[in-house]
């Protein structure tokens, strides 16, 4: 498989990464010989095989029901590049 | 009963799927320690993990767990003792991850039921496709700020159950009862509070139509309605909309639309929503939920008796027809009320007194139960006072007046004002004696066979003269005896 | 007292507990360093006032009596653990200013155990690289040059805190290991790293890159030092859904020197025909001198080795392309304005990632998106069970595997610049363990051709680390290697 210049635009715009047109030549130039090493993957016959959900083999521990975080809001807050009124603020979002 | 609509061109059906988002009834957060309550400050109820701080790792919460697995037991579902935490990727202002922990694949909850009661006392199973635990995103505020949107995470990371219903609803009321129903069980096991003004419970209702037997059509979904009249509402005026364009030779495109509760109509979202590819994958940072049958089989063990089972027990044991039944089970809280107040005395009339006279009195004064100032006692007591004589029924209501309007006792009540009841049969003689007496028209209009009603002026002139406090029976009694 | 900069980690600590020098003395010889080295481009940020605070208290701890296992040794951190009000960047600019308000859980614990922090080393953006020349804050050099003077480079993602560690301007270093970030870049800078089982060091408080791959471990100049520092930063931590509640054993007791009747696997499959003559030689050493230590040479296969970089390249970049959403200008570090939220997400991360950061998230958007997700991460996770398989069976006739940690010595800077497949074929060797999630070590065993240090690689069962150290104490025994780069900064 490969993908051309149109898919790629489409995947920056779901990853949300801008990408100016004259970048698209090489960047799909560089994604498509990715694709085609990796490739290789298809000849592995896989029938049957399960994939891989955890390297560890252990049972997901569960933590006892309490409140034991939260009510830290300078410090949620202190690394944001806008914080107004205790909020985190962004461009306006249009519904 | 048919559901079809009548449209210009013959009949349409509806055809509803239901997604209920609600929230888990917990203190912490489903992967991390910050508290669920409402109304809090902003962000003060947001840990580390919540927003998504670099390198902060999802813990799950046990009670969580638990609550599905009730949950899905109290639906009657299938509990998958393995299940995959999966990341739902998109990019939005109040979702600090860039994902959502949810549960695609493989949900902790299979396919169970719901069975919807109406009116007429008819049923209607609704099918449940799954239920998956999932975290719920925090909230944007668009209106604070001419140029800014405003983000509080306090609800990022609170543990939501998405229950999922198959299409198998055909009409607005339908899909109310299914949402009633829905709500009265999760209150009942108490998985998740069902308050829907606070966003604790939310349905995003998926709308077609087509023409009766044929393929579904396209749908709209109208997402995060937060009443079960919206929901009616956005139901009615899209199935209406998709017909009008249907039958002007027009498609439905399928679109997530927005229901505008003040219009009440359903609109095109302005940020044109592009399709979504949400790149589900296990979440690498969970291991697969594993727990084990005998876990599932306690909590079964340990469930509280559910609406369905309790309505047939109050129509098989107390004789309660299907609809007082119904209503008696619809919240947990009166059912409780309910079988407190019934507890040894005549079912079908305590029925009727919290049915009839307490939710008049309290949808009066815009109470819910918890708030009655009648406790059950109070209201088991009045009952008490009707069956043993001490006052009549008629008296029984102007008592229960003052107690709603004092959260008296009856007792006191009756003590107080003086209304016992007259069973003293010489000074009920007397009354009868002195009213034939000043009377004699009406005797003999009685004695004469021309009005047999005149036997009822006379009781009621006796009552009157009782101020309602002489036993009926009695009264009666001696006047046909007198009267001869 | 210059020198105090040569002593390995086990004979600072002998120093500091006989009262030769102080830890204030030790860490301030460190901090002169680390001014001096400058060139080298190992550090991002020096908390040399932190680093005295913390010398002082540990001074303070020993004249009490009660000092933690490493009181007083200066360590570099690699800038992907996250350190309390210490700028944390992983070498990226998405994460200009941020200061974190929380210690990583394997930071924390070194801190526990008393050591002391110089201040956070370079990597290549989001520990996404194998030379460190992705990094925002510029090229790392290996303190180690070629014979004829020309620079190479550290390897990555850990190229910082192996410079750091290789040029002595930290005894010893924090590393994270995804692909084999921590095992390369020793192997090019002549020391000793280990990745630890996943599992086994907490992940909390460490930006994610792959987290089914990423795993914390040391980088040090000895096998021992390797052992005392692993035995700080592993344990369970509950905080970390995949950390594995087993308890952490004496890693430098396992340091026996004996492995006598140990069955060492050679895998047939990692003898690629265009492996240079030089490492196939110095394993053909490595295999010579376990055996004449005792130890059982047992040829084994691991067949699915060839596609492991292929399955590595689409796990990898999947979850990165997740784990990286986070940063979109709103809760930390650069926010680059747009028109609207989504301009402004567009905008920031356009300019805050990187080429390779940004090649990688769209590879990893592509194979999970709708259409794709089966014929490649899919179909990867399954050839990943394969691979793990593999290595399960292997161990049913052997107990560690002996391997060429890197398919060459470090190369130039700029080498691979151009062609990012020959720039990830760097870790043909240590992906396969990665996959598996397995432990594995590579130990310093020779000089290339060109006067730079060539490494082996150790890998072990689950848990079993202590065999893998014990195992690399004896190759590090009989190699005996003792260069130093030339100092050149
Ligand atoms: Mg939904
Ligand atoms: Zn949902």
């Amino acid at each position: 498989m490969s993908v051309d210049k149109e898919t790629v635009a489409r995947i920056a715009h779901l990853a949300r990464i801008k990408m100016p047109e004259e970048a698209l030549e090489p960047v799909t130039g560089s994604l498509n010989n990715i694709l085609e090493w990796v490739e290789q993957l298809s000849e592995v016959n896989t029938d049957d095989v399960e994939p891989m959900t955890s390297v560890v083999h252990a049972r997901l521990s569960q933590r006892q029901d309490g409140v034991n975080d939260g009510d830290m809001r300078d410090s949620v807050l202190k690394n944001a590049p806008n914080a107004e009124h205790g909020f985190f603020a962004v461009p306006k979002v249009i519904e | 009963m048919s559901n079809l609509i009548a449209g210009a061109t013959g009949d349409w059906e509806i055809v509803i799927g239901l997604e209920v988002h609600a929230q888990v009834t917990s203190e912490a957060k489903l992967f991390s320690g910050a508290a669920t309550e409402f109304g809090a400050e902003p962000n003060t109820q947001v840990s580390l993990v919540d927003a998504a701080m670099p390198g902060m790792l999802p813990v799950i919460n046990k009670e969580c767990v638990k609550q599905a697995i009730r949950t899905g037991l109290a639906l009657g579902a299938e509990i998958n003792c393995y299940s995959v935490f999966d990341r739902k990727n998109y990019f939005y202002a109040d979702l600090p991850q860039g994902y959502q922990i949810s549960q695609f694949k493989q949900p902790i909850v299979g396919e169970g039921t719901i069975t919807l009661d109406f009116k007429d006392g008819s049923t209607k199973e609704v099918g449940i496709e799954r239920l998956h635990l999932e975290q719920d995103a925090g909230k944007s505020m668009h209106d604070q700020h001419p140029s800014m949107t405003y983000v509080d995470l306090n609800r990022s990371g609170v543990a939501l159950m998405e229950i999922v219903s198959k299409p198998d609803m055909r009409s607005a009321e339908e899909a109310g009862a299914y949402l009633r129903k829905l709500r009265t069980i999760l209150r009942y096991i108490g998985s998740c509070d069902g308050n829907m003004e606070q966003g604790s419970m939310r349905a995003d209702v998926n709308v077609s139509v087509r023409r009766p037997g044929d393929e579904f059509g396209t749908r709209c979904e109208m997402k995060n309605i937060n009443s079960i009249r919206f929901a009616q509402q956005a139901i009615e005026y899209e199935a209406r909309r998709q017909i009008d364009i249907i039958e002007e030779g027009g498609t439905i495109d399928q679109e997530t639309r927005l229901f505008d509760s003040a219009q009440g109509v359903t609109r095109t979202m302005r940020s044109k929503e592009e399709a979504h590819d949400y790149r589900y994958f296990p979440d690498p940072d969970l291991l697969p939920l594993e727990f084990e049958q005998t876990w599932v089989d306690e909590l079964a063990g340990e469930l509280p008796e559910l609406p369905d089972a309790k309505k047939n027990r109050l129509m098989d044991e107390l004789g309660l027809p299907s609809y007082d039944a119904g209503i008696l089970v619809s919240e947990p809280e009166i059912s409780v009320f309910f079988e407190e107040v019934a507890a040894g005395r005549d079912a079908k009339m305590a029925a009727n007194w919290v049915i009839t006279n307490l939710f008049s009195a309290l949808n009066a004064q815009g109470k819910g139960i918890t708030e009655s100032p009648v406790s059950a006692a109070q209201l088991g007591q009045l009952l008490d006072l009707i069956s043993d004589d001490t006052i009549s029924g008629r008296i029984a209501k102007d008592v229960f007046e003052v107690m709603i309007e004092t959260g008296d006792d009856p007792e006191k009540i009756v003590e107080e004002k003086g209304l016992k009841q007259i069973t003293d049969t010489g000074a009920i003689e007397a009354m009868v004696d002195q009213i034939i007496a000043d009377n004699p028209d009406q005797v003999a209009q009685y004695a004469g066979g021309e009005n047999p009603k005149v036997i009822g002026w006379f009781v009621g002139q006796v009552m009157k003269a009782s101020q309602g406090k002489a036993n009926p029976g009695r009264v009666n009694q001696l006047l046909k005896q007198k009267l001869g | 007292m210059s020198d105090l900069t040569s002593l390995s980690m086990a004979d600072a600590l002998a120093g500091l507990d006989a009262g030769d020098f102080s830890s204030k003395e030790l860490t301030q010889s460190y901090l002169d360093a680390v001014e001096a080295g400058q060139a080298i481009n190992a550090y991002t940020t020096v908390t040399a006032d932190q680093a005295l605070d913390m010398a002082a208290a540990a001074d303070d701890a020993r004249a009490a009596g009660t000092p933690g296992p490493l009181a007083g040794i200066p360590l570099a951190v690699k800038d992907l653990f996250c350190t309390k009000g210490v700028l944390t960047t992983a070498s990226s600019h998405i994460l200009d200013g941020f200061h974190p308000e929380y210690e990583s859980t394997v930071t924390s614990n070194l801190w526990r155990d008393g050591a002391v922090m110089l201040g956070k080393v370079s990597l290549d953006e989001f520990a996404m690289g194998s030379s460190n020349e992705t990094s925002y804050f510029g090229s790392v050099e290996n303190p180690w040059r070629a014979d004829d003077g020309q620079s190479r480079v550290p390897g990555g993602s850990s190229g910082g805190s192996a410079a750091a560690v290789a040029a002595h301007l930290a005894v010893a270093a924090t590393g994270t290991d995804t692909g084999g970030s921590i095992r390369q870049p020793s192997s090019y800078c002549g020391l000793t790293g280990m990745k630890p089982t996943y599992g086994r060091c907490s992940r909390w408080g460490v930006i994610a890159f792959a987290s089914s791959l990423d795993q914390a471990g040391p980088i040090a100049r000895s096998v021992k030092d390797t052992a005392l520092m692993l035995g700080s930063m592993a344990g369970y931590d509950a905080k970390d859904s995949t950390s594995i509640d087993t308890p952490v054993p004496d890693y430098a007791a396992a340091l026996t020197g004996d492995i006598r009747g140990l069955k060492v696997g050679i895998p047939k499959e990692y003898r690629l025909d265009d492996t240079p003559a030089e490492i196939l030689a110095l394993w053909d050493q490595g295999i010579d001198w376990l055996k004449q230590s005792g130890a059982e040479i047992v040829d084994i296969s691991l067949p699915h080795t060839k596609y492991a970089l292929a399955t590595y390249y689409i796990v990898a970049p999947a979850e990165a392309s997740s784990n990286l959403a986070r940063y979109d200008g709103v809760k930390y570090g650069l926010r680059v304005p747009g028109d609207s939220l989504i301009d402004m997400y567009e905008n920031t991360r356009a300019e805050g990632f990187g080429e390779e950061v940004t090649r990688r998230i769209l590879i990893g958007t592509y194979v999970l998106s709708a259409g794709y997700y089966d014929a490649y991460y899919l179909k990867a996770q399954k050839v990943r069970s394969l691979i793990a398989r593999d290595f399960e069976q292997a161990y049913q006739s052997c107990d560690v595997i002996l391997t060429p940690t890197a398919p060459s010595a470090a190369f130039a800077p700029g080498e691979n610049a151009d062609d990012p497949i020959s720039m990830y074929l760097n870790d043909v060797f240590t992906v396969p363990a990665s996959l598996a999630g397995l432990p594995g070590i590579s130990v310093p065993a020779g000089l290339s051709g060109e006067g730079l240090p060539l490494g082996l690689q150790l890998l072990g069962r689950p848990f079993d680390e202590e065999t893998v150290l014990r195992a690399a104490g004896v190759l590090e025994e009989a190699a005996g290697f003792t260069a130093q780069p030339s100092k050149w900064w």
